[in-house]
């Protein structure tokens, strides 16, 4: 058996297809588990980022590229932001001040959990997509 | 025996800032910055601060090493060697680092409940033990940072999007010819009827 130029990431490659869905899956667990345990947006789209990096070293840019393209993370850049912005909107119109969840449901304590779970979505898209796009504009240029 | 493991990270600590400073190799020191973030990550967990210890090893030891390195490959591995280290510069680094270690003996030693930190009712008190009936959230650094800090982490959202922002339109999106990325053979592709390099076992 021979080994080409072209096969010498062979085993990363297996290795790394394998690994790339846990890491999105830790990834979502941090996320939407950071109410109880340590953990939210901003390490949620760190990690999250992690992933779609390790893809693009390991398969080169192109491909990951093609995964999500640069326009892409350009527009969820902004709708991370708009989320958080909207969620603090939102509660003004229910009557209460910016980002004062208690009004967005019945019962102040739920208004609160889905404040929280709209906020930290929103911190999680914004950083994933800045952190992806930062590997982008570095990685592309030699 | 906290303290011990206390003493030794520290020790870990300094001797890597000091091997940051010394080392000439770029490479090196990336790799030794993210050393020193996992170090810190160990540190923070001790003092039982887990979320900032989680921040510390994703962005510190992963992310910012990778861009660190993709950095370096717009400039040489090497620092340039610097000319004689001139002594008025020594005696003012001393200077404002005696400055600062002055200024943190008025601070409240570490862990002091009796600081004032922690005894305002409206500061720790409040958060640590109305944080469950206000927001129903168990993990007080989460109902603190999106909930009773919420303008805070906007604010610190829109920090980021801006920095996206400013690095793009620093860096651009400038599209890679086709040819320098041409990536290597990956399991899953369609094969390409090329020559003699497709085949593992010929």
């Amino acid at each position: 058996m021979k080994l080409y130029p072209r096969q010498r990431h062979r085993v990363l490659q297996i290795v790394t297809k394998l690994v790339i869905p846990f890491v999105l899956l830790f990834a979502l667990y941090v996320q939407f588990h950071g109410d109880y345990g340590p953990g939210g947006g901003f390490q949620a789209g760190v990690i999250f980022a992690s992933a779609f990096i390790l893809h693009g070293l390991i398969f080169g840019l192109q491909r990951t590229r093609q995964v999500i393209t640069p326009t892409a993370l350009r527009i969820l850049m902004a709708i991370g932001v708009l989320i958080y912005l909207g969620t603090g909107i939102v509660s003004m119109f229910l009557g209460g001040n910016l980002l004062d969840y208690g009004v967005l449901a019945h019962d102040p304590k739920h208004g609160q959990h889905w404040g929280i779970f709209a906020v930290e979505l929103g911190v999680g898209v914004t950083v994933t997509a800045v952190m992806i796009s930062l590997f982008y504009g570095f990685a592309s240029r030699r | 025996m906290e303290l011990l493991v206390t003493v030794v990270l520290l020790t870990f600590l300094m001797a890597i800032a000091v091997g940051i400073i010394v080392l000439r190799d770029l490479l090196a020191g990336v790799i030794l910055l993210g050393l020193y973030s996992l170090v810190a990550a160990g540190i923070f967990v001790v003092m039982d601060a887990v979320d900032v210890a989680f921040t510390e090893a994703a962005v510190g030891c992963g992310i910012s090493t990778i861009l660190f390195l993709g950095a370096m490959s717009f400039t040489k591995h090497d620092q340039k060697p610097r000319g004689h280290d001139s002594l008025i510069a020594i005696v003012f680094v001393v200077l404002a680092g005696g400055l600062l270690i002055y200024g943190t003996l008025d601070m409240p030693y570490y862990g002091d409940p009796n600081s004032p930190a922690q005894t305002h009712p409206e500061l720790t008190q409040h958060y640590l033990y109305k944080s469950m009936d206000e927001t129903g959230m168990p993990n007080v650094v989460t109902s603190v940072l999106a909930s009773y800090r919420g303008y805070d982490t906007l604010g610190e959202t829109v920090v980021v999007f801006t920095a996206g922002i400013a690095v793009l339109s620093l860096l651009g999106l400038i599209r890679r010819r086709p040819e320098d990325d041409a990536p290597e053979d990956a399991p899953g592709d369609i094969p390409r009827h090329s020559s003699d390099d497709s085949g593992v076992d010929s």
